[in-house]
């Protein structure tokens, strides 16, 4: 267990971790994505965290900050399309939050997650319900809210959950947003992929941190 | 699907490359996606457009004088990534600022918004007009969450006209804000389109069936109808139009698009415009002009789409202008 704070340097190894775990599932997502949309939301991924990698590889970090928001912006130019600017803008606008951070702990961590949610709702205009990846990173930012007070290794856990939690809960909902609302009740059963992602993403974290 | 590729995954960078070739030097690559006039008149007001590829020669086909001065071109279907909107903002802005027009999409408004920022953050003024056209994807008490289809076409040739007369921002933000709203169309799908990478089918649709006012993407319209003649399909659709929102009546002049989706013949857009012509002269709409063909497309999807653009005193002397572009002429 890890109760401490992490590093600029433990958090550049966190993102790569999830580099290689996102584009090690591109299979999975792809799949994920025939279900509801046009199937290409883990090459999507794949060029984006391949992208994200060689980035952040490159860095030698100060702060948080510089960490999340650099593999945002690599998201965001290598992806294109609706993913990547709001994956772009998950790690983007939760990085502009933690710039002056230098060690992550779970009142941090708690304010990346916020950022990260107002970022990515304030572009798309996505709610909680409308089965998008907005369900599993709200389900991450609320357990990030409630573990404000929990050691740093209990907060990872928790959001992890909850970002399963929020994935999990997308498949009973119809699709109200993208091109997967052209399904309508026919996407009931099906994950959203980017929730999905989102999942895999913040479990990553929790594995790194508590393994 | 016999399709002419080479790596399939490069197919967007690939016809980006043919396009800047097709223009011979008055058009110039600023980055990967993002391409512009060689020579854009300095002070001028600037017009940027942009979207995925794909629906050749829309958007990036549109540049020209007269026409749009540059576009940000995503990868097939999907929307540019801010950087590359922001490459393209760089090379069209000329101090007078840049308006951005593209199709009211979840992934273009995205990017857009996020290079607007980048852009203001470097000092070069950015507006934003989204085309919302397409009056089966939404009633018209919500025209915010309709799509932008093929009225596009006129719409970005009378916002090439304004943005050459322009003296500021704020009024090439009023008059494309005019055409647009002045712009409605619908489009009926017969078959699919196919995704370059997979060659797999965009959507399903039975082979007896079509999709009412689906949208480009096979996205959701009014409905699924049977098979029916091309006078009975140009009623239906026209009625739509003239139901929406915009009083189109007696004594009024408008322009009239006909366009393919990719495979729906001339022939076929012919044969639907004979009879839009006998509908609007019964009800003694003059056409001003019309436009017909390919202009918004995606890949070899079957179907059309109709629409019409209201003039009045100021659009008219746009339309009236000569503009050149690889989608649209005139001369």
């Amino acid at each position: 267990m890890l109760d401490r704070t992490l590093s600029p340097n433990e958090v550049k190894e966190m993102i790569l971790s999830i580099c290689d775990k996102i584009i090690a599932s591109e299979a999975k997502l792809s799949e994920a994505d025939r279900k509801l949309g046009d199937g290409d939301h883990g090459l999507g991924m794949q060029r984006g965290f391949t992208a994200a990698k060689a980035q952040v590889e490159a860095l030698d970090p100060k702060s948080i900050g510089e960490v999340f928001s650099a593999t945002g912006m690599a998201l965001m130019a290598s992806m294109g399309g609706a993913s990547g600017a709001v994956m772009g803008m998950l790690y983007q606008s939760g990085g502009t939050a933690l710039n002056e951070c230098e060690a992550l702990d779970a009142p941090a961590l708690s304010r990346f997650l916020d950022a990260a949610r107002d970022g990515v709702c304030n572009l798309g205009g996505a709610k909680p319900g409308d089965k998008t990846m907005v369900d599993a990173l709200v389900g991450a930012q609320e357990a990030g809210q409630a573990s404000v007070d929990k050691s740093l290794s209990e907060a990872f856990a928790a959001i992890a959950a909850g970002a399963s939690d929020g994935m999990e809960k997308t498949k009973a909902m119809i699709a109200t947003m993208g091109r997967a609302k052209t399904l309508g009740e026919k996407s009931i059963g099906h994950p959203d992929p980017g929730a999905l992602s989102v999942s895999i993403m913040f479990n990553t974290m929790n594995e790194y941190v508590n393994c | 699907m016999k399709k002419l590729l080479n790596d399939p995954n490069q197919a967007a960078a690939e016809l980006i490359d043919g396009l800047v070739d097709y223009y011979n030097g008055s058009v110039t690559k600023a980055g990967p996606g993002a391409i512009a006039l060689t020579e854009i008149a300095a002070d001028k007001v600037a017009l940027l457009v942009g979207g995925g590829t794909g629906h050749e020669p829309i958007y990036h086909g549109l540049i020209g004088p007269g026409m749009a001065d540059g576009a940000a071109c995503g990868d097939i279907f999907a929307a540019p990534p801010p950087n590359v909107i922001l490459d393209a903002t760089r090379a069209v802005n000329k101090g007078q600022g840049v308006l951005f027009l593209y199709g009211n999409y979840a992934g273009d408004v995205m990017n857009f918004k996020i290079a607007a920022q980048l852009a203001a953050a470097e000092g070069i003024r950015v507006e934003t007009v989204l085309i919302w056209d397409d009056v089966a994807s939404a009633p018209p008490s919500d025209k915010e969450s309709r799509r932008g289809i093929a009225g596009l076409i006129p719409i970005v040739k009378l916002a090439g006209a304004a943005a050459e007369k322009a003296t500021d921002l704020e009024e090439l933000v009023s008059l494309v804000t005019l055409a647009r709203d002045n712009t409605r169309s619908v489009g009926v799908a017969l078959s699919p389109g196919s995704i370059p990478a997979t060659g797999m089918p965009t959507f399903e649709l039975d082979e007896d069936s079509i999709g009412i006012g689906m949208g480009i993407h096979g996205e959701q319209g009014v409905g699924v109808d049977k098979m029916m003649t091309a006078d009975a399909l140009a009623d239906k659709l026209v009625d739509l139009i003239l139901a929406d929102d915009l009083p189109i009546g007696s004594g009024d002049e408008v322009l009239v698009l006909i366009n393919s989706l990719g495979s729906t013949t001339m022939m076929e857009c012919l044969i639907v415009l004979k009879r839009v012509k006998a509908i609007l002269t019964e009800k003694d709409i003059k056409i001003y002009d019309v436009l017909l063909g390919p202009l918004v497309t995606c890949q070899e999807m079957a179907g059309l789409s109709i629409s019409f653009t209201k003039l009045d005193e100021t659009l008219k002397p746009l339309w009236d202008t000569p503009c050149s572009s690889l989608g649209y002429t005139k001369l």
